[in-house]
């Protein structure tokens, strides 16, 4: 078993860009928009406002104040326990591609002065899947919020539970989900904002756990996929079926918020509960 | 293992055309077809001994193993089943309600699978829907305020992927469970008897202790998906089986399942007589242990038990 497999990996300091050409398309209009329009629109079509999918040091970026966010728990690596058939490639593959060690980001920083520990998925990791380094991590995050009586935030973009892991992938919603019964004990706000695409596991555990939950316009959010729907019932979907906003209409969602405004919701939420924990 | 399949079927082959040879020529071959028919039954034992998880999976699917249902009324007695989740409607795959094991009161919960098309149908293949995880919870909060340890039978394909279900919050009603059961203050006990699949079997399993049939199989995702997602290709699914390691045989090695239920020689499904004492005296013995525990260590080590699942390593 490769229990010692030894990862490279770039600094932490590396933050790749999903957008690395000069121009990009809008998946939704097809209008194509300069690297740096696109950077100072927060990655948001001017022309249609269809919101594109952040890496996770973009999300980061555009949320924490300059040089508040301190990383946590970089050095939890993933081990392939099932031997999964190709899984060590893939994770090799992955970290190559994405400069990342795992696929969720942990920290501590400021939104606009008010202070939060932040979990932030990264979608450009394996789809931001959930195996046991994830779900460590955001136990770990969980458990610091608590102490400190600071609010926790989890950025949300996944595929869902990472099925190389088998077992202990599943297990991980359960561990996340009773870590925040535990966060709940303390009396410690917990904010969810669920990104594009947030389904499978992630979205039946921690992602729709939020004393608020926010999502981004747009955003696919569900339990199964379309597609696996689709072949279950033999019929196709409604139109704008799974997002954001047909979550807010269906109470499932507190607010769906847009990129531009989403750092003021948040800080202002926080300020809400602030010196948060019960005395 | 493919090999002893080989040599079976060359041996029941071998058998058939004894026989027929015997009946034929007129010539007495009993004792050789004997002879034959003992070592095939002895390479059937083999066989069954070492079934992969693909072979597994179809045992744990076999619809003539006893339903939540069939466990309700034959290993408790006075079973009430309770219904409806009090907001939308009753869900038929997921069961539930209070029973007596061994005179003492339990909440008996489980996903429902029917034994033909027509019942199957009504219970929606065991697949809930969330009113079905709200059920289990309401009902779950109920065994807590009368102090009555919650046992929970799991076995269905998953969570059902509907329009419906997705409107009225599949992911949410499946994650509360998880949040709210992680402190539920009365002993959980999950048993998982036929097919533990993905987040629909998780949302009634977090609890005090895990048992499984030897023959139940529990994954995070079906071999039939797994297969397709990754490989593009569901045919693969035998290969996925074998890689998702889903086995109880399989979990029990990594630690995950406390203990393992024997089932009778070729599996539950034929002889459930002889496979129902040794399910009565597990739950029996695993609800009296965790019956003794006070509340506060309970929950301290349901909290260890999950906050411990899953291997990484940590870089200096
Ligand atoms: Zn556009």
């Amino acid at each position: 078993m490769a229990l010692f497999r030894k990862t490279k990996y770039a600094t932490m300091n590396a933050r790749p860009s999903a957008q690395t050409d000069i121009a990009s398309k809008c998946p939704s209009c097809k209008t194509i928009h300069f690297k740096e329009d696109l950077e100072k629109n927060l990655y948001v079509c001017s022309d249609c406002g269809y919101h594109f999918t952040l890496t996770a040091w973009q999300r980061i970026g555009i949320t924490f104040d300059d040089n508040s966010f301190q990383e946590l728990d970089a050095r939890l690596t993933s081990l392939n326990v099932l031997e999964f058939p190709g899984y060590d490639e893939k994770l090799a593959r992955a970290q190559e591609n994405s400069g990342l060690v795992e696929a969720i980001i942990t920290g501590k920083g400021r939104i606009n002065g008010e202070p939060a520990y932040a979990g932030v998925l990264a979608p450009e990791f394996m789809l931001g899947s959930m195996g046991a380094v994830v779900g460590e991590k955001i136990a770990r995050l969980l458990d610091k919020a608590g102490s400190e009586g600071v609010g926790a935030i989890i950025f949300s973009a996944s595929g869902g539970a990472r099925m190389q892991e088998g077992i202990f992938a599943l297990f991980q919603m359960a561990k996340t989900s009773a870590a925040l019964s535990r966060l709940n004990d303390k009396g410690v706000l917990y904010i969810s904002v669920l990104t594009n695409p947030t389904t499978g596991g992630v979205s039946a555990s921690f992602a729709m756990l939020g004393d608020v939950n926010i999502g981004e316009p747009g955003a696919l959010i569900g339990f199964a996929g379309p597609r696996v729907i689709q072949q279950t019932i033999g019929q196709t979907l409604p139109e704008g079926f799974q997002r954001s906003e047909f979550l807010l209409e269906h109470g499932m969602l507190d607010m769906v918020v847009p990129r531009k405004e989403l750092k003021a919701t948040l800080a202002r939420l926080l300020r809400f509960h602030q010196g948060g924990g019960r005395r | 293992m493919r090999d002893v399949e080989a040599q079976l079927t060359l041996l029941v082959e071998k058998i058939k055309d004894l026989k027929d040879f015997s009946q034929e020529q007129g010539i007495e071959l009993g004792k050789e077809v004997e002879a034959l028919e003992k070592k095939a039954a002895k390479l059937r034992e083999e066989l069954y001994a070492n079934l992969d998880g693909w072979q597994k999976l179809q045992l744990a699917r076999n619809a003539k193993r006893p339903t939540a249902l069939d466990y309700f009324n034959l290993i408790f007695t006075d079973f009430i089943p309770l219904h409806g989740d009090r907001q939308f409607r009753d869900d038929p795959a997921l069961v539930g309600g209070i029973a007596m094991l061994e005179g003492k009161p339990v909440t008996v919960l489980g996903h429902q699978k029917g034994r033909d098309t027509k019942e199957n149908i009504a219970r929606n293949y065991g697949m809930p829907h969330p009113e079905g995880y709200r059920k289990a919870l309401r009902l779950m909060e109920q065994a807590e305020k009368f102090h009555r340890p919650i046992i929970c039978f799991i076995d269905t394909p998953g969570a059902y992927p509907g329009l419906g279900a997705e409107e009225r919050g599949q992911s949410e009603a499946i994650a509360r469970n998880l949040r709210e059961m992680a402190s539920l203050k009365t002993p959980i006990i999950n048993f998982v008897t036929g097919e533990g699949g993905s987040g629909g079997a998780l949302a009634l399993s977090i609890g005090d202790c895990l048992l499984m049939l030897e023959n139940a199989v529990y994954s995070v995702i079906s071999p039939e998906g797994c297969a397709a997602i990754l490989w593009k290709d569901a045919s693969l699914a035998k290969d996925a089986a074998a890689a998702l390691k889903l086995k109880a045989q399989d979990l029990s090695e990594f630690g995950v399942v406390d203990e393992i239920v024997p089932e009778p020689k070729k599996g539950l499904q034929d002889n459930w007589d002889l496979g129902l004492p040794a399910i009565k005296e597990a739950l029996v013995r695993h609800m009296d242990l965790l019956g003794h525990l006070p509340l506060e260590t309970l929950l301290q080590r349901r909290w260890r038990r999950l906050s411990s699942q899953g291997h990484w390593q940590e870089e200096e």
